[in-house]
């Protein structure tokens, strides 16, 4: 990360209560043109902060691990699939993987990610370093990240260029035969469903 | 356009760097952002497409200097600004305005609005539509578009004049290149493509580790015929 920006990936070019001087301003003026309500933007930020976020995608994951034939649904039409689990908002394409794939999500040209089931992406998957590198050297990328796949693993990375967004299924870890749904959803990560980490079972999850 | 959004495939940037429990957001003024623009969205007054190459129309140091919900702020004002729902002088006014005391805008509630928001994060998306058949099918090896359109477009730098295959049909979009520019929906053919890593980035490339993109097929041509042995 170069100097310019802080440890929080940001870089302020200007004292922080201008910028939000700045949004408070816009605001205001399209409360006053009503085409804005304060209400309606607080809920949706509500909705991001406390409804929205990988738990949702996690349910999806741990339901297609224990049924194979919503699995099947899955992957062959996510949009439908995940409607079936009150989810939405989104053209969905999920990918699998298996042990000789492993999926990479990324959106080299902006931040396209799918919000609806994941929240809102961090701030290193719209990073310009996250965004310029996943496509050319993904396993030097994913080693940052503590997964290291041999090369005889196939790589299939996913850059989302238009209005359908990628979901890793991972691959259901070993020794988990005897966890309910819910215990498996638990499993799974944010991370594991960009394709930046895999599910670990959970002796390993927890320590 | 050749921008500076465009980034896959570029050298230079150092490690990816995380952070440990991310919080949703980083300061209050990001989630009132964010929460603007989906406003805007939902009262249609900028569209998807309009919506990103506002922010590649950024000057490259800017967009470089930026943080990401910086980059959405000089979006909104922009857009706001050239369709004539602002003036910078009118935001200016209203920043000296609120630094020196409340308010003036008198509340305004819309449960309508509200309510078209929040569905949003849970119906189908709007940008399939109707549109001709496709023109390729599975398996079909195709070659991209080698051109330097001056707006906006979805097929990124690093995927230009590329052979590929097509690997899925995924239905009829709204072509982004057309709806950046006022220029209509224009509904058409969207395709999973399958890009060798070696055809993208030569001797540098990683072993297995092929590329796909979602590309319309406006950016594709059929892959040029095998030369002739005689």
């Amino acid at each position: 990360m170069s100097g310019a920006h802080d440890e929080h990936g940001h870089h302020h070019h200007e004292p922080e209560s201008v910028l939000s001087l700045r949004v408070r301003a816009l605001e205001s003026l399209l409360v006053e043109k009503k085409l804005v309500s304060s209400e309606a933007v607080d809920r949706i930020v509500g909705a991001y902060e406390e409804d929205i976020g990988p738990h949702n995608g996690a349910k999806v994951v741990a339901r297609a691990w224990v049924d194979p034939s919503y699995r099947q649904r899955l992957l062959a039409d996510g949009t439908t699939a995940i409607e079936e689990l009150g989810f939405g908002g989104v053209d969905l394409r999920v990918v699998e993987n298996t042990p000789g794939v492993h999926n990479l999500v990324v959106c080299t040209l902006c931040s396209c990610y799918p919000h609806a089931l994941i929240g809102l992406p961090p701030v290193w998957y719209k990073s310009f370093e996250y965004r310029s590198r996943a496509v050319r050297e993904p396993r030097v990328v994913l080693h940052e990240f503590g997964v290291d796949l041999p090369e005889s693993v196939e790589i299939r990375i996913w850059d989302s260029s238009a209005e359908l967004r990628y979901l890793v299924l991972p691959e259901r870890p070993a020794g988990t035969e005897g966890l309910s749904e819910a215990a498996l959803a638990e499993l799974v990560t944010r991370d594991a469903m960009i394709g930046v980490a895999v599910v670990r079972p959970p002796a390993a999850a927890a320590r | 356009m050749n921008g500076i959004h465009d980034m896959g495939g570029m050298h230079g940037f150092g490690r990816v760097e995380r952070e440990k429990n991310e919080p949703v957001f980083h300061a209050a003024w990001e989630a009132r952002v964010l929460g603007i623009s989906r406003a805007c969205s939902a009262q249609q007054l900028f569209n998807i497409d309009e919506s990103r190459h506002a922010i590649e129309r950024m000057a490259p140091l800017d967009y470089l200097g930026s943080s990401y919900y910086e980059r959405w702020l000089d979006r909104n004002v922009r857009l706001l600004v050239e369709k004539g729902v602002i003036t910078r002088e009118e935001l200016q006014r209203r920043m000296a305005q609120l630094a020196g005391g409340p308010d003036p805008a008198p509340p305004h509630r819309d449960p309508k609005l509200l309510d078209r928001m929040l569905r949003a994060t849970k119906e189908r998306t709007p940008y399939r539509q109707p549109g001709p058949p496709p023109r390729f099918e599975t398996g079909e090896r195709v070659l991209t578009r080698s051109d330097a359109p001056v707006g906006h477009t979805r097929l990124p730098r690093y995927a230009r004049g590329k052979p590929g295959v097509i690997a899925r049909v995924h239905g009829s979009f709204i072509f982004p290149d057309t709806n950046a520019h006022g220029q209509g929906e224009q509904p058409h053919a969207l395709y999973s493509v399958r890009f060798d890593a070696a055809e993208l980035w030569g001797a540098s490339a990683e072993p297995r580790a092929p590329v796909h993109l979602d590309l319309w097929e406006r950016y594709l041509g059929p892959a040029a015929p095998a030369r002739s042995t005689t």
